[in-house]
């Protein structure tokens, strides 16, 4: 029994997590508010937000630069978050931290600082047909200014990557490996070591996308063994435009900087200059400081809850929600076992268009995302033009799954189908 | 804001009973758009002669609102001057941007599409249509 009790990590206190959420309480077109878009944008805690205010009330200065007493609490607050980040992924140096705005930003600046500086034609980058446009876009970008081929691992009917053929997929052409954590969509959760593994093996990179992994499961870089990780902050209950890119330092020493500007350099002359060490050799200008140090508020929360207890609980309300929706009719793409994938349920119902599903769910106060989730070729795998999807997160209960598949129901009668 | 408002029982009747929904051979005209948005998609096909639009076609995919635009699209220009087509899908601009109060009349079924300006991010759903038979005009 004991043995048991050490495994099962403690469940979430759902009611008391709830009451840190000011915007909960929300009523929106009359009817309590019900969040199911946290794949999209995590809600913020009163913590985070009162983090953001006291920086901006007691501390806030711009970095490095200034000599007096704001300029140093605010530099050190910053380097403070950097280390807090590095050691909740799991990363030994805080120096393999770089900052900037999110995903989005990162993917970009590997692809332009290593991409293009290390790849040739005959090159070729490993993608999986369930990327989001963030981690195609930039690597499309690379492969037309180096020469470099796209390759894809295909998604199984199962909702798992297809590693059969990994051999003949990962070869020495293979530079980069470039996957989801966790897919946006359909919630796949990719073999990361696995992969890391077969493209060491040939002497390549991966780069994960950590933009749903990273708020949703305990994540150690150093056991994974990943060369680039991704965080976007504003999806892990931080400030919109935190986060960055966490990198071996092996690879951030020798890379391009990407932003050129202002605190990036060491010298300056009229036809050249010189770049300080990683990470700040990426950081130029005026940084997302109030941002960052606001993240580490989020950090902070999602430690006292104990990652494995927040994936344990999205688990339970991914498995909830699987099976109520299928009850309902609907058709729940990705992996039907809650255990293989992450908390991003999408779906199509009764051949509503999913944006006219939405907009009658805002109605009852559900908030879902419609669209392509910035997945096409993924949309175009699953055979659809777009899906709904709800996404869950700590302060989620069952009874907003409840809600939803309720809200659903009158969308039927609305559209008569 | 009552969802009744924006989900019109005509509008709901154009995107389930879709009207000149088919591919249209030898058109003169023919254009493709899609909405990123909600991936939305439209071909507009016409058939322009004489200066008047003879035959309007349509054919596509997405949600109520940009099928159901689409559908009343091919309704209300089938016949007219190039001219007066023109000057309807300018007009229905207009209305989606608030800034036009359209004659009933000649709107005809387009009226019930008036609620869709509420609702700003559906507005590009309803506009799509006209806007691929703009660029089709623009493109002939």
């Amino acid at each position: 029994m004991a043995k048991l009790i050490e495994r099962t990590p403690p469940a979430l206190d759902v009611d008391r997590i709830r009451k840190d959420f000011p915007i909960l309480d929300r009523i929106t077109h009359g009817k309590q508010l019900v969040y199911l878009d946290s794949a999209n944008t995590s809600q913020k805690p009163r913590q985070v937000i009162e983090a953001l205010t006291e920086y901006y009330e007691r501390h806030n200065a711009n970095l490095y630069r200034a000599v007096y007493e704001l300029a140093e609490e605010a530099t050190a607050m910053f380097e403070d978050a950097r280390s807090r980040l590095a050691s909740f992924i799991g990363a030994a140096d805080p120096s393999s931290i770089v900052f900037n705005r999110g995903t989005t930003e990162s993917i970009n600046l590997v692809a332009y600082g290593f991409g293009r500086k290390f790849l040739r034609e005959g090159d070729e980058i490993l993608l999986s047909e369930v990327e989001h446009h963030s981690n195609v876009v930039p690597w499309q970008f690379c492969a037309q200014a180096t020469g470099a081929a796209l390759r894809y691992l295909s998604l199984g009917d199962d909702g798992l990557l297809d590693l059969s053929d990994l051999d003949r997929l990962i070869t020495d052409r293979t530079k980069i490996v470039a996957v989801t954590g966790q897919s946006n969509v359909i919630g796949t959760l990719p073999p990361l070591r696995k992969l890391a593994d077969a493209v060491h093996a040939v002497g390549g990179v991966i780069v994960v996308d950590g933009a749903q992994l990273v708020p949703h499961n305990p994540v150690d870089v150093t056991r994974l063994d990943v060369d680039f990780l991704t965080v976007s902050g504003h999806k892990m209950l931080g400030p919109t435009a935190s986060g960055g890119l966490y990198g071996k330092l092996e690879h951030l020493e020798r890379m391009d900087p990407f932003l050129g500007g202002g605190e990036m350099i060491m010298e300056v002359y009229p036809d050249r200059s010189t770049y300080k060490d990683p990470p700040h050799k990426f950081e130029a200008g005026t940084m997302n400081i109030a941002e960052e140090i606001g993240l580490v508020a989020a950090i902070d929360y999602l430690e006292n809850l104990g990652m494995e207890s927040v994936r344990e609980h999205e688990k339970e309300l991914t498995r909830y929600a699987i099976k109520r929706l299928t009850e309902a009719g609907a058709k729940v793409f990705g992996p039907d076992d809650a255990d293989l994938r992450g908390g991003a349920v999408s779906f199509w119902y009764a051949d509503i268009h999913p944006h006219d599903l939405a907009q009658v769910l805002d109605q009852d106060g559900v908030c879902v995302r419609p669209g392509h989730h910035c997945a096409q070729i993924l949309m175009r795998r699953l055979g659809v033009p777009a899906t709904t999807r709800a996404s869950f997160y700590v302060y989620n209960v069952p009874e907003e799954v409840d809600a939803l598949v309720a809200a659903l129901e009158k969308a039927r009668k609305v559209f008569g189908a | 804001m009552a969802l009744e408002e924006l989900y019109k029982e005509v509008i709901l009747d154009h995107y389930k009973n879709p009207r000149n929904k088919r591919g249209l051979p030898g058109a003169e005209l023919s254009c493709r758009k899609n909405n990123p948005l909600c991936g939305d998609e439209i071909t507009i096909h016409a058939h322009i002669g004489d200066g008047r639009v003879a035959e309007v076609t349509f054919e596509g995919s997405g949600c109520s609102i940009s099928q159901a635009s689409a559908s009343m699209l091919t309704e209300s220009l089938t016949g007219l001057s190039v001219q007066e087509a023109e000057k309807i899908a300018s007009d229905f601009r207009g209305m989606m941007e608030g800034k036009v109060e359209p004659d009933e009349e000649s709107f005809g079924d387009l009226i019930a599409l008036k609620g869709v300006v509420k609702y700003p991010v559906r507005i590009k759903c309803a506009v799509l249509a006209w806007d691929v038979f703009q660029e089709a005009l623009a493109n002939g």
